[in-house]
């Protein structure tokens, strides 16, 4: 390490700028409009303080899309997790057929959303879809994946489920190959069943990895757009909008920039609120190591 | 015993692999289907004639190639940006002492936990006042720092060892040089890998160019496939697999070719 008294401060520039136009000040700037009544085309802006965000705790719409992202996330996060953790355990061998289903499952992680969502779509169509020939070779009646009110938000929550599973997976194989063998070749000595392996070794050791994992998943669900925006549009009858779309929709469709940004700021204290949580855990988790 | 456990875990596995690489084969099946054997239920799994022409209707629906240019001059840009902001920001935070550096570098990592779907409305105003909307750069510049990228190339000059850099200084190497011939060829890997990162989120993203733009003048592929759904007379299911199939080939072609370091570069965002 090496005093200069600029230079340093140099190499961060660049992005420092970025980081100010396009983090610092936006989030400055919404909050900042989420106290004005604007609708983007008239030059006038009213003033009208807290009015946004008592509006929108009323507003029922804005509710059920609390209450929808609420499902989502913890349906999403919690199946992901436990059923990649328990794929990881299966998978986490380095035979070629193993290596080969990791790769496999992994691959939707990469496809572009539009794609995927487009494909699901085509797949849960009710009339020729492949999901329901599926349902039908099974003797089951058939579903109306996206277009019922009480099945649509679940269909989304399978599509995310799907494409992230195999990423999580794969992070979790990388976090059984870091536990040192040792611990393993113990527990083999005592005798220990594998299921009190998993819970008395396998979670105990891993448990970084499931914390991070968790919050990186809950933040993702958080910006769930793509499939919304192309299979459902916040359909039908509002039973698959959230935060983010309806960020969207009130900004980009009903021209209500302050009660859009009101719900920004909303989202932004949620994710404030899970950082700081993640960010004082981590510093404990470093310390401890 | 033995044998029936190993037929048994196969079956299982293939079972897993058909539930994840399924829908993408029945994606590119559908889309050398005929419009009318899309709508057969029971399903055809195979295309009696292969219909190529769906992939040249896809292409001829709108300004393909206008959105195929601008996806290429759209990421290599952030490419190009993201690259050059963050190695200059991971060299100073490792190799460098200066006040200011903890709170600084937690802010560009804070930013790893603030998603672009939540600052779009204001910058979207931003771009509107100064007349940077439906332009490459209101797709572009709020791409241009990648924090997960300063922390992972940070990681990694952090492990070059100081005595190199020393052995330079004596030499009377100057700091870019250093930087030029030391750190960065020692970080080649980790450099292919946040290239591959930055290629892969950039080439799909669906959200920033459809909040930023309001014309095809700079309007992305994902865009222009996504818009091929809209159409009056019912969605022909056959012309907008092909038209996914434009989106993901060139994702397919890279994932194939650099597989185990994109495998790598995914996970390791999961270790540290």
């Amino acid at each position: 390490m090496t005093k200069h008294s600029s230079f340093p401060y140099l190499l961060v520039l660049p992005s420092l700028v970025f980081f100010g136009c396009f983090f610092v000040f936006p989030i400055a700037y919404m909050v900042y409009l989420s106290l004005f009544d604007w609708n983007f085309v008239t030059p006038t802006m009213n003033f009208v303080a807290l009015e946004n965000f008592k509006t929108l705790f009323a507003d029922a719409r804005f509710r059920q899309v609390v209450v929808n992202t609420v499902i989502y996330t913890v349906l999403t996060v919690g199946l992901t997790q436990t059923l990649s953790l328990l794929l990881a355990v299966a998978l986490n061998k380095n035979e070629k057929i193993y290596t080969l289903t990791q790769t496999a499952i992994f691959s939707p992680y990469i496809i572009s959303l539009v794609s995927i969502s487009m494909l699901w779509m085509w797949m849960m169509d009710v009339d020729y879809g492949l999901l329901n020939y599926v349902l039908h070779l099974f003797g089951l009646k058939e579903v109306a994946w996206i277009t019922d009110p009480n099945v649509a938000l679940y269909s989304l929550v399978l599509i995310s489920v799907w494409k992230s599973i195999g990423y999580y997976t794969l992070i979790f194989i990388a976090g059984l190959q870091s536990i040192p063998k040792y611990i393993h070749e113990a527990a083999i000595m005592d005798n220990t069943s594998p299921a009190r392996k998993f819970i008395h070794i396998t979670l105990p050791m891993l448990s970084p990895t499931i914390f991070f994992t968790g919050i990186t998943s809950l933040i993702a669900c958080f910006k769930v757009f793509e499939t919304i925006a192309i299979m459902t549009q916040g359909g039908p009858a509002n039973a698959t909008n959230t935060f983010v779309y309806f960020i969207y929709e009130y900004g980009f469709k009903f021209f209500k920039i302050g009660y859009a940004s009101a719900a920004g700021v909303v989202l932004l204290g949620i994710v404030s609120v899970l950082t700081v949580i993640y960010f004082k855990t981590m510093a404990k988790r470093v310390y401890y190591q | 015993m033995e044998v029936v456990k190993k037929v048994l875990r196969y079956a299982l596995l293939a079972v897993l692999i058909l539930i994840f690489v399924a829908p993408f084969v029945w994606m590119v099946l559908t889309s050398f289907k005929s419009l009318g054997e899309t709508l057969t239920f029971p399903p055809e799994l195979f295309p009696k004639a292969w219909q190529v022409q769906n992939y040249a209707e896809a292409w001829r629906s709108g300004p393909f190639l206008h959105y195929l240019v601008n996806s290429l001059v759209v990421t290599v840009l952030v490419l190009l940006l993201q690259m050059t902001t963050t190695v200059l920001a991971a060299y100073a935070f490792a190799c460098y002492d200066f006040k200011g550096k903890g709170v600084l570098f937690l802010l560009i990592i804070i930013t790893m936990m603030i998603p672009e779907q939540l600052t779009f409305l204001p910058i979207f105003l931003m771009m509107s006042s100064t007349g940077l909307l439906n332009t490459i750069w209101s797709l572009v510049l709020p791409m241009g720092v990648s924090a997960f990228g300063t922390f992972l190339l940070r990681q990694r000059f952090m492990q070059i060892p100081n005595e190199l850099i020393e052995a330079a200084r004596l030499d009377n190497a100057s700091e870019m040089r250093i930087l030029r011939y030391i750190m960065l060829p020692q970080a080649k890997s980790t450099l292919t890998t946040l290239a591959l990162f930055s290629f892969i989120s950039t080439w799909n993203n669906y959200f920033w160019p459809l909040v930023m733009t309001t014309n095809d003048a700079v309007r992305t592929l994902p865009l222009g496939v996504a818009m091929l759904r809209s159409s009056q007379n019912g969605i022909a299911w056959n012309v907008l697999m092909a038209g996914n199939i434009i989106l993901v080939l060139p994702i397919i072609i890279v994932y194939l070719l650099a597989h185990k370091k994109i495998v790598d570069a995914f996970v390791y965002t999961g270790i540290k």
